[in-house]
């Protein structure tokens, strides 16, 4: 049984083609067949991330235009060779994109991979749509501040009209992933807490992946987080995600600063 | 209280112009009895009978027609005259206006089960509107009635919006963006800070937006 996942937030920025990367190697490393999809058809950047961007022949618009078969554009990664990516294309713009074409890879992509995730793009228009319409469950990625969780809110409305699921009256599954979340900041009032957060989207959390210099560099690296340094705080959150998506119950820990011993005397709350 | 409605010829244009004026007045006519008054067109049964029909279209309910002879309908009132009563012009039109007497029934409110999303807008001028989770952020919930949230309103709340007064809003968590009722609005900034994320009350004592905790 194949699943298909977006990781979708509405706004730029949040962390969503970070988190399709670290959910893709994390899965791939179980052994399960990944194929990880960028539909940030213009602005192509997962490939940079998974360090595949020398070997780009085809991509995502030609295998929808008919022009290249999807084992032409599909690329296998050199570290897991049980996960594949299929590029954006960097010349075309989101229109190439058509409803028909994309269910029929994305189709194509249930028969070979155990796990098919959608890197959708920013926004809400054309792209984001296509990328979010043939999925089975959604990761919805979303930083602890107000703007972010606003979008995702917006976004979550989206999941539940413009998909095929919800248009034949299913639920479609949606998990929220925390990211760029900093305890400490947290616990002085400057970001939301991850109650805030739940509290507004009341959507089922997935994971908590804490700021850190490691996703950046990572990045730069071309390696996924979850590849580059499985003991950083942040691959581990990714781990986890990645077990409670595959169904296993993983226990969540709510990342706290460590007090200090005068906020345990006085008890200081953020205001 | 009726509202009339005049036609003028051409009827085309004039439907076009009630478009128009409809788009900018949404649920005007809901729920509201309408005279159409033809006295100033002198149009065929056929012609009345298709007039009705593109009025009905609309989703205005035409209660009774003026100005036009009875003989013209064959004897009959168009089939959509279902929630009309016997209707006289004083021209001896009696025996030809009485309508079926069975009831009309439109739903009167509406139950959302699940959460308003940001960028999600609810319209509903037949009456009162509950939802059963929040109302988000810059989501927004218009009524004609009452507005009962079990949620938190976020966004905003409008009430009464085809000019009842009497329409309230409910909710066990305020945070709203705008709250109003029959146009009198307030902002989040109008809203005492000692409201905030409370439940609240919200009804019109005359052209102010009263607001109190329920708790």
């Amino acid at each position: 049984m194949s699943k298909v996942i977006v990781v979708t937030s509405g706004k730029g920025g949040v962390g969503k083609t970070t988190t399709t990367a670290a959910l893709g190697a994390a899965l791939a490393q179980t052994g399960q067949m990944v194929a990880v999809v960028d539909f940030d058809v213009g602005l192509r950047n997962l490939d940079l991330i998974l360090g595949a961007e020398r070997r780009v022949v085809y991509d995502l618009i030609n295998v929808v235009q008919g022009v290249a078969k999807l084992p032409q554009a599909l690329i296998r990664d050199k570290r897991i060779d049980t996960l594949s990516l299929l590029p954006a294309s960097q010349t075309r713009d989101k229109d190439a994109l058509t409803d028909e074409g994309v269910g029929r890879v994305i189709n194509e992509l249930r028969e070979r991979f155990d796990w098919v995730i959608c890197d959708s793009p920013a926004g809400i228009e054309r792209g984001a749509t296509l990328a979010m319409r043939h999925a089975d469950e959604a990761v919805i990625v979303a930083n602890p501040e107000v703007s972010s969780v606003r979008d995702s809110d917006r976004i979550i409305g989206l999941l539940d009209s413009k998909t095929v699921m919800a248009e034949a009256g299913k639920h479609m599954p949606k998990h929220l992933l925390v990211s760029r979340f900093d305890a400490a900041r947290a616990g002085r009032g400057e970001m939301l807490s991850i109650e805030d957060i739940l509290e507004i989207l009341s959507i089922p959390l997935l994971g908590i992946v804490p700021e850190s210099e490691e996703v950046l560099r990572a990045s730069n690296l071309g390696t996924p987080v979850t590849l580059a340094n499985p003991a950083t705080a942040p691959a581990r959150a990714y781990f986890d995600a990645a077990r409670r998506l595959n169904g296993e119950t993983v226990p969540m820990v709510v990342p706290s600063e460590k007090k200090s011993l005068l906020d345990k005397i006085f008890g200081r709350r953020a205001a | 209280m009726a509202f009339s409605l005049a036609p003028e010829a051409p009827v085309a244009g004039w439907l076009h112009d009630l478009d128009v004026w409809m788009r900018n007045s949404a649920g005007f006519f809901a729920g509201r009895p309408v005279v159409l008054d033809l006295t100033s067109l002198a149009l065929s049964g056929s012609a009345i009978q298709h007039l009705v029909g593109e009025l009905e279209s609309r989703g205005i309910r035409i209660m009774g027609i003026e100005g036009a002879d009875p003989g013209d309908f064959a004897g009959h009132l168009p089939p959509v005259l279902r929630g009309g009563r016997p209707a006289s012009t004083g021209e001896g039109g009696e025996s030809g206006r009485a309508a079926a007497a069975s009831k009309r029934t439109e739903p009167t409110s509406l139950m959302i089960e699940t959460h308003v999303r940001s960028g999600q807008s609810i319209v509903f001028p037949g009456g009162d509107v509950t939802v059963i989770g929040s109302i988000s952020s810059a989501a927004e919930v218009i009524a004609g009635g009452s507005i009962h949230v079990y949620g938190a309103i976020r966004g905003r709340a409008m009430a009464g919006a085809n000019g009842n007064p009497q329409a309230r809003i409910f909710c066990s968590c305020v945070d709203a963006e705008l709250l109003a009722i029959d146009g009198f609005y307030r902002t989040a900034d109008d809203l005492e800070p000692g409201l905030l994320n409370r439940p609240i009350q919200a009804w019109l004592e005359g052209a102010t937006l009263m607001i109190a905790p329920f708790d």
